[in-house]
């Protein structure tokens, strides 16, 4: 008797543990990779042709007189000579400029919202040294009037990312430049996440000026091995489990070491703010230690120094032409920086990080370009354009979307006023998905985000 | 043509040349003064100054000719509010002399003493075209915002040894939302004691001695205001709300002070009250992101619409090391729709005129100071670069920190094959 309770009461819990295996794991306990989904969808659009612009496709070709079509909010055709089909809205191009819209690849609007307050730095959660697991869209206020202000610039594609004071800052989020009263209503569908890592000085001057770790740029070093180790581990143990079939309890989930173990998946992309050449070497060393990439540097005013070790590991680099010299690693910018990496065959980006100049990358590209050429480096607008847009798309992990005017892509184009590297430039109208969103003769195009609603001098175009 | 010039710039690298008798012959100049604009004319050197501008320049026979080749060539510019000779790296506070935090030094600091004329950023801003700059104190407010003077301007001159050109050219103070918090809080605050403070500096002014609070002030401090009381230094004020520009303006009036608003980011809304008052602005074009609530009304179009009620503008460039982005400045205004030429005034003669220093630079004019610069095109333009740059006559080095760095390291990228850089 008491040996066949003793058989039931096994027989009862091996029924209950083989139940349990059954039992889906709660949710909320395996990673979800889409937690908060893109709800963006593009505006209506009409049959539009561009007709007898200057076309600097983004791939590097050049059409001093072209036309563009753009069909079901995407490129139907690029070239000389080509016929508007009827039933088009044709738009006389003659004497203005067309290229594909500006994607700024370095971006903190949204998160340091205008105006300044006591609470508008959404963008650093400088608590500790890393947070990997913030995720900047969870900052971003919609409504921040500098959204139409980069609309105005031509910029309909940005990268936000969280701040630089951490050595592990957070997930960056691509937006598409739309009018909206949610953040999921501006994420570019399919965008692959950002890790935002950042050397040098600032997380030095974040902590070690709070006798806090990391204090100099060795403890920096240890700082990001260590977590590597800790996601390598944690995404072991999580491959052990989904190897095993996903029987018994999943590994606790820990949303800081899921953004690295993402990483190490390749599924998300290493955005590393670092200016110094040495420092941006032992970055790769890193990178090579633990099994990752890096996508891009960022600022990398030192990238010039080593732009064939960058080119040959593939390696963007985000930069400016002008910014300089406001602590002691951005001493050795160059304005030639860009153009230098390109020579060399690298992937040369333009971006702003500044809201004041993310509303004229095209200038910053036309100074990039300028100086280059001063120097001697042979560089076309064909190729330039392509800073502040094919190699942006390239580095954010969209550029089979956007980025340059090619046949089935998305119809992102801005229309300028003349030569986009010139200062005098204006974007006359800019199209997302073949839908106009901003227009310099239509007032309705500049409607002040709802916080600036009824405040003084909104009629100004900008 | 182009080469001959090249060669000739070549020639200036290792130092400044030393002033002599030269011809800038078949230039497209624009004076900035009298002579307007000279679509083919000469510009005389002789020694530091200009000898003669005009279309039909005799060229004396030991004058060393250059040929712009049709080019523009335009005054030096002039940034106002920067910290050239007074900083080397904004971070390191050893390398930063625009600001300081003593008692009992507000109104007393003079950004003028203490100038390097060897200061990193300054051949840098020098090849965006700079050839004068209005050095501003800035506040020290690591301890809070309680000083309520920053301190006194003074005109330099981006050429060595001696830099600094006129001190005393403005005495610098921020007003209403900055204002405010110096002020423990409110606008009115600031007023009550601007207003107490300018009693206590006529008393001493007259050789009395000043009644009661001076609110932080020192005797120096006090001092260093007599000649604003007396209308001999202007106050220069950062301001941007409309109210508080109009509040500004009347304040001005009541002590009989001569104004320059600084910032100004509202200032379109109240031109023409500005313009009645014959008070100048100082601003950076490009900011028209609604940074503060006193600044909701910001735009690219402050400029075009001051210059159009007449009020006289000067442009900012975009801050200590971002000085040589003056001139895009200047463009960025033209592109919405300022007249070229007042944006080109407003880097050039209007800055000049406000910080009197007028009868020295400005323009290119008989008896002033030969401060100029052969553009390879449009001077406003990112597409433009500066082709040759002259201070009191003196041809200036074509080179920066930034250029020899770039040399140093292009051989590597254009001739990778090529043996040799560095560190080899």
């Amino acid at each position: 008797m008491r040996w066949a309770l003793g058989f039931a009461a096994a027989l009862a819990s091996a029924l209950a543990s083989a139940l349990a295996a059954a039992q889906p794991v709660p949710r909320g306990l395996v990673a979800d990779p889409d937690p908060f989904p893109s709800t963006y969808s593009p505006a209506p659009s009409v049959p539009t042709a561009i007709v007898g612009a200057h076309i600097l496709t983004g791939t590097g070709a050049d059409i001093p007189e072209g036309t563009i079509l753009m069909r079901g909010g995407r490129i139907e055709a690029v070239g000389a000579g080509l016929a508007v089909p009827a039933g088009y809205r044709a738009i006389d191009g003659h004497g203005r400029w067309v290229t594909p819209g500006i994607i700024d690849a370095h971006s903190h609007i949204g998160a340091e919202a205008a105006p300044t307050t006591s609470v508008s730095d959404q963008a650093n959660e400088d608590t500790s040294p890393n947070t990997a697991e913030v995720w900047v869209e969870h900052s971003i206020w919609p409504q921040d009037p500098q959204f139409r202000l980069a609309r105005a610039g031509g910029v309909t594609t940005l990268m936000i990312l969280p701040g630089s004071d951490n050595l592990f800052g957070g997930r960056t989020i691509t937006l598409r430049n739309v009018p909206a009263t949610t953040v999921q209503a501006m994420k570019f569908p399919g965008a692959p996440y950002g890790l935002k890592m950042a050397c040098g000085e600032n997380p030095i001057q974040t902590y070690g000026s709070h006798g806090r770790a990391p204090a100099t740029r060795m403890a920096e070093v240890a700082g990001y091995r260590r977590a590597w180790i800790a996601a390598a581990e944690y995404r072991r143990r999580w491959q052990k489990w989904r190897g095993g079939g996903e029987r018994g309890d999943p590994p606790a989930r820990d949303l800081q070491l899921e953004t690295l173990a993402g990483v190490l998946d390749g599924k998300i992309l290493v955005h590393n703010h670092c200016y110094r050449s040495d420092e941006m070497a032992v970055m790769i060393d890193i990178a090579n230690e633990f099994g990752f990439r890096i996508t891009a540097f960022h600022h990398a005013l030192e990238a010039y120094k080593i732009a064939p070790l960058l080119a040959r590991e593939g390696i963007c680099v985000a930069t400016w032409a002008s910014s300089w010299g406001s602590k002691m690693e951005a001493l050795d910018a160059v304005e030639e920086n860009a153009a230098m990496i390109d020579a060399a065959g690298g992937c040369a980006v333009i971006k702003s990080d500044d809201p004041i100049l993310g509303q004229r990358l095209n200038q910053e590209a036309g100074i990039a370009m300028t100086a280059g050429r001063r120097a001697g480096i042979d560089i076309s607008e064909g190729r330039a354009i392509r800073w502040i847009t094919l190699n942006a798309a390239h580095m954010l992990g969209i550029d089979r979307e956007t980025g340059s005017l090619e046949p089935g892509k998305r119809a992102d184009v801005a229309l300028w006023s003349a030569d986009p590297f010139s200062v005098y430039a204006l974007a006359d109208t800019v199209w997302l998905d073949g839908a106009p969103i901003w227009d310099r003769r239509d007032p309705s195009d500049r409607q002040p985000s709802d916080f600036l609603l009824g405040e003084p001098g909104q009629e100004q175009a900008r | 043509m182009i080469r001959g010039l090249a060669l000739a710039a070549l020639a200036f690298v290792a130092a400044p040349a030393a002033a002599e008798t030269v011809a800038i012959v078949n230039a497209h100049i624009f004076t900035m003064g009298p002579a307007g604009e000279i679509a083919r004319g000469t510009i005389l050197i002789r020694d530091d100054r200009i000898a003669a501008v005009g279309p039909d320049v005799a060229v004396p026979a030991d004058a060393r000719k250059i040929d712009a080749g049709g080019r523009i060539v335009t005054p030096g510019l002039i940034a106002t509010g920067t910290g050239l000779g007074a900083l080397e790296v904004r971070s390191v506070e050893a390398a930063n002399d625009r600001a300081a935090r003593m008692p009992g030094i507000s109104a007393a600091f003079d950004v003028g003493d203490g100038l390097d004329p060897d200061a990193l950023p300054i051949p840098i801003a020098r090849l965006g075209g700079i050839t004068r700059a209005i050095d501003t104190p800035l506040y020290d407010d690591r301890g809070g915002p309680d000083q309520l003077f920053a301190g006194q301007a003074a005109a330099v001159t981006l050429a060595g040894p001696d830099m600094l050109m006129r001190r005393g050219v403005a005495m610098v103070l921020e007003a209403g939302e900055g204002g405010a918090a110096r002020a423990g809080g409110a606008r009115g605050a600031e007023i009550a004691a601007l207003r107490a403070i300018l009693d206590a500096v006529r008393a001493i002014g007259h050789g009395g001695a000043a009644p009661g609070d001076s609110f932080g002030l020192s005797h120096a401090d006090l001092q260093a205001l007599v000649p604003v009381v007396d209308g001999r230094m202007p106050l220069m004020v950062t301001v941007h709300r409309a109210s508080d520009i109009k509040e500004m303006l009347a304040f001005a009036e009541e002590q009989h002070l001569r104004l320059i608003l600084e910032g100004a980011s509202e200032a379109w809304r109240v031109a023409d009250a500005i313009a009645r008052a014959r008070v100048p602005v100082v601003l950076i074009p490009v900011r028209n992101i609604p940074a503060s609530f006193a600044q909701l009304g910001a735009t690219l179009e402050n400029a075009r619409r001051l210059q159009a009620a007449g009020v006289t503008v000067a442009f900012e460039g975009n801050g200590n090391t971002r000085e040589r982005e003056l001139r895009y400045n200047a463009g960025n205004a033209v592109a919405v729709g300022l007249p070229w030429r007042d944006g080109l005034a407003a880097i050039t003669i209007n800055p000049a005129r406000i910080f009197g220093i007028a009868d020295r630079v400005g323009s290119l004019e008989p008896g002033k100071d030969a401060d100029l610069v052969i553009w390879s095109g449009d001077p406003l333009d990112t597409l433009g670069r500066a082709d040759a740059i002259f201070i009191r006559g003196r041809a200036q080095p074509m080179v920066s920190r930034q250029t020899l760095l770039r040399d140093r390291y292009l051989p590597l990228i254009l001739h990778p094959q090529a043996q040799g850089g560095p560190t080899k």
